[in-house]
């Protein structure tokens, strides 16, 4: 085989021969088994009478537009078999996740790479194709030879997406194990990114994804998903994955989507998780979801008012976690007063042992839990906000909003 | 908490939107021609197909919005990931010339509303075409929207001028519930028509798209089939007193083919010189507004099925088989509207009937989706509405075959 490329629409419906030449049949499917193999077409499904036969990729001799001819004859008959990924039943017409160019495909035709090797033709899954030259071909394959469809389809522009940054949608967890489908791919991603293909796609397979995904990366890119989208994902998973993944958020997103669940479901969640953030959650829900408790986060770094930028220094190392939304630091007296608050930057041009009250704003700008959002709001653009603690009715530090909150707000409205 | 409540409320009216606007859009330029024609040449005699039409109309798309909350995909996704590219194709090459003869017909709506006040239609249609296109591509769609439905409340007048032009309501009340069929040509073609402006295959495209788009899930469903019914209803009640007013305000005085914008606002007559006012309007906007959603939607319908990029929120580059497919409907919809005398009314009553003929394909496939046990799961249709639904593709098929056979037999 010359070509430097194989279209499983050219494969499909190719006369298969075997040693004396005889025709046993077409060429029905063809199937990888990515257990053994990521990308190898393993099995060639063939349609002769009334039963299918499966051919081994080590069976085959060669593979041309004039034909398969086989090397073996001791073909068995097709049962089906649940480590196969059927290239024309699972993969043809369905969506696919394109990694690389994130987002959410459909494949019209696959092209393989033919080599030889132990004197066969072997094909591997090379790419998989969208856009208008692979709907041409489909259109055309069958009706008119193969080789008049290739030099139609040349000043076609081709559009297609190499097979290693392909990640399948499977809905159903043993198969997903079956076909060896992991999910670093998605992983990798910015979550950003992978919540935008979430919404693309169906409930099911929305519900996969957040099934098997790493918890942490389940988190972030669920608090990137429309906030529509958002409930729905949760209760449609189990109740235990749920909890590990708003484990995983910070306490006021937790809280923004369990109070869009149904009260039922988002109880069961809160039991399921961990006490320390269990508590905290609970607290933020008790806020109306449009006052500054409710957007408030619980997450900030408070020392007391004695403290000194060495201090400052150390305390920010113990809490990596927060280190890149960290901007303000606030200082406290021993019942937990708002005292006043350090913009972070002023920690590098000081000397370690200033004092942190030296360093303080001039106006300790705070808001009330039961403040209005609109109030918020409009506190963050006056004083050109970046992070604003918010305290209790006594005036003890509960939380902090940060212009990434109000960011939200505003452009849900 | 006080969210809690709120919520419920939210879902409500989130859950509102696709049922009811498909209800508006449904009675578009189409709608408002087909009805009037048919009551001012029959009277009251297709009265009775109005309740079979709103059935048949539930039905649809009951299975449509159903499809969507379960599977969360559109129909001409489906249909390509159950029947492959190639059934696909030739559904959407047919869908896209049954939809441009729609588009012909908004855009014919437009002009001959317009021309009531003797605003030639060589001004007016090129500048709605390309305030479509931009209201869509680069304005904000979404308030235009709210416009639109407000202005959909013109239609009430057609509920109160089919009071006040004091029909016959013995008559109309037995030509509701008596099915009379005629053989002859100009009925069975009214029929047809009148079944693809009510029940017509873009729109279930479009809702099935709008029900996903909008995230309703399968549990939230329940409510959105309320929608959908409400929105049917509606639909239907608006075209029973088109009917019946054009019955009694011109049928009464001779039965009489529609030729003009000015033929069919007589239905509103008793309005007296606001007649024509209203009429107008109401036209207009019908016709406006859908002319907003049609393209729009064939040219997302088209690209989710073969597999090209969509989306307004895409750049022309990103997404050029859209925005060309859009554009290209726009501007020839436009188009045919400019050719010299060409008779606009005749124009659009002929786009319902190729409504009416591309239907039961369309349903065909739908029954046959929503009969896939691994696709909707216990959300299968029950053997009563399969066989309405089957009948209902049987009756659109032999009508067709039926006005096929007449014209070729030279009846006419």
């Amino acid at each position: 085989m010359a070509d430097q490329v194989f279209y499983l629409t050219e494969l499909l419906g190719l006369q298969v021969y075997d040693l004396k030449g005889r025709k046993l049949g077409v060429i029905k499917d063809a199937a990888i088994v990515p257990l053994v193999h990521p990308s190898r077409i393993d099995r060639y499904l063939v349609g002769g009478g009334f039963a299918w036969l499966t051919v081994r990729h080590d069976q085959i001799r060669s593979i041309s537009f004039d034909g398969i001819y086989l090397l073996d004859e001791h073909l068995t008959p097709y049962h089906s078999d649940e480590y196969m990924l059927r290239m024309v039943r699972d993969l043809l017409d369905q969506q696919i996740i394109d990694a690389e160019g994130r987002k959410v495909v459909r494949v019209t035709d696959v092209t393989f790479d033919p080599r030889r090797e132990n004197g066969s033709d072997v094909l591997n899954v090379y790419e998989v194709d969208i856009g208008m030259r692979s709907v041409f071909r489909r259109l055309f394959q069958g009706v008119l030879p193969r080789k008049l469809v290739r030099r139609l389809q040349g000043p076609i522009r081709p559009n297609s997406i190499r097979w290693a940054t392909c990640s399948i949608l499977e809905a159903d967890p043993q198969r997903r194990l079956r076909l060896n489908i992991d999910n670093h791919l998605l992983e990798e991603m910015h979550p950003a990114d992978l919540a935008d293909i979430v919404e693309d796609l169906s409930p099911d397979d929305r519900e996969a994804i957040f099934e098997t995904i790493d918890s942490e990366v389940a988190a972030e890119t669920l608090s990137e998903v429309d906030p529509d989208i958002q409930a729905a994902i949760l209760e449609s998973l189990e109740t235990e994955t749920a909890a590990d993944i708003v484990e995983e958020m910070s306490p006021n997103e937790a809280a923004d989507i369990l109070a869009e669940l149904e009260p039922e479901t988002s109880e069961e969640i809160l039991e399921e998780m961990e006490p320390e953030p269990k508590t905290e959650v609970r607290e933020l829900l008790e806020f109306k979801e449009d006052s500054a408790g409710g957007l408030m986060n619980t997450e900030y770094v408070a020392l007391p008012e004695t403290a000194t930028v060495a201090d400052a220094m150390s305390a920010i190392r113990a809490n990596e976690e927060v280190l890149e939304t960290l901007n303000t630091i606030f200082l406290i007296d021993s019942n937990e007063y708002l005292k006043g608050s350090v913009a972070l930057a002023r920690l590098f041009i000081a000397s370690g042992d200033t004092p942190l009250r030296d360093l303080a704003s001039e106006n300790l700008i705070q808001v009330d839990v039961d403040e209005s959002q609109a109030r918020v709001t409009e506190m963050f653009d006056k004083y050109n906000l970046l992070t604003l603690p918010v305290v209790d009715e006594h005036g003890r530090l509960s939380g902090a909003i940060t212009a990434d909150d109000i960011i939200s707000v505003l452009r849900q409205r | 908490m006080q969210k809690r409540f709120r919520n419920n409320i939210v879902i409500f009216l989130s859950v509102l939107g696709p049922g009811l606007i498909t209800a508006n859009v449904d009675n578009d330029s189409g709608g408002i021609y087909t009805y009037s024609a048919a009551g001012a040449k029959y009277g009251y005699l297709p009265l009775w197909t109005l309740i079979p039409i709103t059935v048949l109309l539930i039905i649809t798309q009951e299975m449509c919005s159903r499809m969507g909350a379960v599977t969360g995909k559109g129909l001409s996704d489906l249909i390509r990931e159950e029947f492959g590219l190639r059934t696909t194709f030739f559904m959407m090459a047919a869908l896209v010339i049954a939809n441009w003869t729609n588009v012909v017909a908004e855009f014919a709506g437009i002009a001959t509303s317009l021309e009531l006040f003797h605003l030639s239609r060589y001004f007016t249609v090129p500048l709605s075409a390309v305030a479509v296109w931009y209201v869509v591509v680069k304005g904000n769609y979404r308030n235009v929207e709210r416009i639109f439905l407000i202005a959909c409340t013109v239609y009430v007048t057609y509920i109160i001028s089919g009071v006040l032009v004091k029909p016959d309501w013995k008559e109309a009340a037995i030509y509701s519930v008596k099915p009379i069929l005629i053989f002859d040509s100009g009925y069975i073609y009214m029929l047809i028509g009148m079944v693809g402006t009510s029940i017509a295959p873009w729109m279930q495209f479009y809702l099935q798209a709008a029900v996903v788009e909008k995230g309703i899930t399968a549990k939230e469903y329940v409510q959105s089939r309320l929608e959908v019914i409400i929105g049917c209803i509606m639909t239907d009640v608006v075209a029973f007193f088109i009917i019946v007013a054009c019955a009694g305000a011109i049928w009464s005085h001779g039965a009489k083919d529609i030729d003009s914008a000015a033929d069919a606002a007589v239905a509103l007559k008793p309005f007296g010189q606001y007649a024509f006012l209203l009429f107008s309007i109401g036209l207009f906007n019908a016709s406006f507004f859908a002319a907003c959603i049609l393209p729009l939607s064939t040219a997302y319908t088209v690209c989710e099925g073969l597999g090209f990029e969509s989306g307004v929120d895409r750049k022309f580059k990103e997404a050029p088989i859209f925005y060309w497919l859009y554009t290209l409907l726009i501007v020839l919809g436009a188009a045919v509207i400019l050719i010299p005398k060409v008779n606009l009314v005749a124009m659009v009553l002929f786009s319902q009937v190729i409504n009416g003929v591309l239907l039961p394909f369309v349903l065909i496939y739908m029954i046959l989706l929503i009969n896939r046990k691994g696709l909707m799961k216990e959300w299968t249709n029950s053997p009563f509405y399969n066989a309405i639904s089957w009948a209902s593709v049987a009756i659109m098929i032999g009508l067709t075959l039926a006005l096929v056979a007449i014209s070729i037999k030279g009846g006419g």
